[in-house]
């Protein structure tokens, strides 16, 4: 039982960090229809401002929002240099120029940093753990990251869903030339949105920071993850990115937890813990196939007139 | 003569002589590299296949690569170690082991296509890279057969009575036989009514539905036909180096075979040949053209200029190499 909640909080802070990453991914998709590989390069920058501003400052807090700067800012750039040539071409141009941005991005951050991997401290006061039920002691830090990552998409649904800038983005995610038809700078609003994207992945690094090395190509491993969560969801769907990240989160933390216990049944021991680790990786792809069975376009899939 | 041969056969001949001009200049060593090439241009010519002429966008083509290498290295593996897997015995034969590996990768092609196929543009590409990440995590997940640290075969490479495979020059000659029997078939193949069928579905897929084609069938059927050559080109793989890891499934690999489909100009028959040599004489030479430029920091990290070439190239030089000698316009693939 103490495993199982434990578990289930390990898959949800999965989870979370795949929505942070998802939703700047499926909203970048959906609206401009570019298929960023980068994406998860910028979640690399974020981890990589993050270990360096909080060795630098001294202090987590200023490590975070330093990361998060990076991020968007680097997010600019990107967008600006070489996203936007690119939404007029096809989706194999898209693959191939941001493959060629993590080759660059990957070696610009090896030459800047080294190949070491960087450690980064946690913040004194989340360092502790809490009971959170009797007889299971839980790291404060990961619960907080837990939340920050609930209020994110919170933040997320109000915008989308509740503000002008958000009804834009629907709208454009709806149909893009009837947007700009109508009036709206559909090019400043694209670069808002991608530094937006940014600016969400790199939270996503910055926060992952203490917990694992930060080191160069950290960003690829959860890309395809986050494209599993994606097409699990629904492309273009935030709502399908939430509930999509908290399957795939859940699925391989219990996954890995108990699978080995359930191959010990069938398997001598050590045979079955051979086995249940490659099956338990693999677990989330099997989900991803089984939706698809089902839901060729995602759980959440959205209509889109504009391409 | 047919007039369509001769431009492959003037290009075969210089491809005959490559390891006496080696030799003559005493660069013999780089024959391994002339033959990776080789290796690679079968593999991205798999590809080419459904990307350029089927309009597939598959971003896991390393992993029909990889599982083609690793059937040969398992069989060899248990061959060595006089154990069965699955009741059946190991082999060192070569045609016994290239036919395992390309049903294996057939099959695994099968099995990833009819899932990903469902599906169409972002989501194709997005699916194919997840499940071939998914093999790549298999393989490491497999400890008995070397897990993260790959394969090597003990007892050399595959053998095939009265050719030694052992011997560098000849297994050049034998890579380059796999090739003109590779390009013979796609020649055959794009020319088909299988083929046209496939590049019409590429060009208007609505359309041949109405007209009654069953296109998910064809697309799956190209699909199964391109893994199973990047499984024999993975068989050659693992032949050359002795050795495989789960590093030529990962999902960089496929990328690699991607941009040599591009370099070399994507829907053309020769093509990935030229791409599969630029790529891998730039990754060999790079290197050395920044040291001899006494440039020792780009010397170590060359893809820092690999990748703003490549996304220069996206921009401005959509048809490729074999662009360059061909007034030929091809539709656009998406």
């Amino acid at each position: 039982m103490l495993l199982l909640i434990e578990q289930t909080l390990g898959g949800l802070q999965l989870g979370v960090f795949l929505f942070l990453v998802a939703t700047g991914l499926t909203l970048i998709f959906g609206i401009m229809g570019v298929i960023n590989l980068a994406h998860g390069s910028l979640y690399m920058v974020g981890a990589f401002a993050a270990a360096f501003g909080t060795q630098a400052t001294g202090s987590f807090f200023w490590g975070l929002l330093f990361a998060v700067a990076a991020a968007a800012i680097a997010g600019l750039l990107l967008e600006v240099l070489i996203i936007r040539r690119l939404y007029e071409r096809n989706h194999l141009d898209q693959v191939l120029a941001t493959f060629g941005v993590i080759l660059f991005t990957n070696e610009l951050v090896t030459i800047v940093f080294g190949r070491q991997p960087l450690f980064a401290d946690m913040p004194a006061a989340l360092a502790g753990s809490v009971e959170i039920v009797p007889g299971l002691q839980y790291p404060v830090y990961r619960l907080v990251i837990i939340l920050t990552g609930i209020i994110a998409a919170g933040i997320l649904y109000y915008v989308i869903s509740r503000t002008r800038a958000g009804m834009l983005i629907r709208a454009g995610a709806t149909n893009r030339e009837m947007v700009a038809a109508l009036g709206v700078d559909i090019s400043l609003m694209f670069t808002l949105l991608f530094a937006f994207g940014a600016a969400f992945a790199g939270l996503a690094g910055a926060m992952t920071a203490p917990l694992v090395s930060v080191e160069v190509g950290m960003g690829e491993h959860l890309l395809i993850l986050t494209f599993v969560v994606i097409v699990i969801g629904g492309i273009g769907s935030v709502k399908g990115a939430f509930i999509g990240a908290l399957l795939v989160g859940l699925t391989d933390s219990l996954g890995r937890a108990f699978l080995p216990d359930l191959m010990k049944l069938f398997l001598p021991p050590a045979e079955a813990s051979t086995v249940a680790g490659g099956l338990s990786s693999m677990f989330i792809y099997l989900l991803m196939a089984f939706v698809l069975i089902f839901k060729p376009s995602g759980l959440f899939p959205v209509q889109s007139g504009g391409h | 003569m047919d007039k369509r041969l001769i431009l492959p056969v003037l290009c075969l001949i210089p491809a005959l002589f490559v390891p006496q001009i080696l030799e003559a200049i005493g660069e013999g060593f780089l024959i391994g590299l002339a033959t990776r090439i080789v290796i690679y241009g079968i593999a991205a010519m798999s590809l080419n296949f459904i990307l350029g002429y089927g309009g597939m966008v598959s971003f896991g083509h390393a992993a029909y690569f990889g599982v083609g290498a690793y059937m040969v290295a398992i069989l060899s593996h248990h061959a060595f170690e006089e154990t069965t897997i699955f009741g059946l015995p190991g082999t060192d034969f070569a045609p016994m082991s290239f036919l395992v590996a390309i049903i294996v990768s057939a099959f695994a092609a099968l099995v990833i296509g009819a899932l990903s196929l469902r599906t169409t543009g972002v989501y194709f590409i997005m699916i194919t890279l997840a499940f071939a990440q998914m093999l790549f995590f298999l393989f490491v997940a497999l400890e008995h057969y070397g897990g993260d640290d790959g394969l090597l075969m003990f007892s050399g490479r595959n053998i095939l009575p009265g050719v030694d495979l052992s011997d560098d020059t000849t297994f050049y000659y034998v890579s380059i036989a796999v090739l003109v029997v590779v390009v013979a078939l796609f020649s055959r193949l794009v020319r088909s009514r299988f083929g046209m069928v496939l590049e019409a579905c590429r060009q208007n897929e609505p359309r041949m539905r109405t007209l009654g084609y069953p296109v998910y069938r064809y697309k799956l059927t190209a699909f199964v036909i391109a893994g199973a050559i990047a499984g024999l080109a993975g068989a050659l793989h693992a032949n050359q180096l002795e050795f495989i890891s789960p590093d030529s499934l990962h999902w960089t690999r496929s990328g690699d075979l991607m941009i040599m489909v591009i370099l070399g100009g994507i829907g053309r028959l020769y093509g990935p040949i030229l791409g599969a040599a630029l790529f891998l004489l730039l990754e060999e030479f790079l290197p050395v053209i920044f040291h001899e430029l006494h440039l020792p920091t780009l010397q170590e990290h060359w893809r820092i200029v690999f990748g703003p070439m490549l996304i220069l190239f996206v921009f401005y030089a959509k048809d490729g190499l074999a662009g360059l000698f061909s007034t030929r316009k091809e539709g656009e693939a998406t």
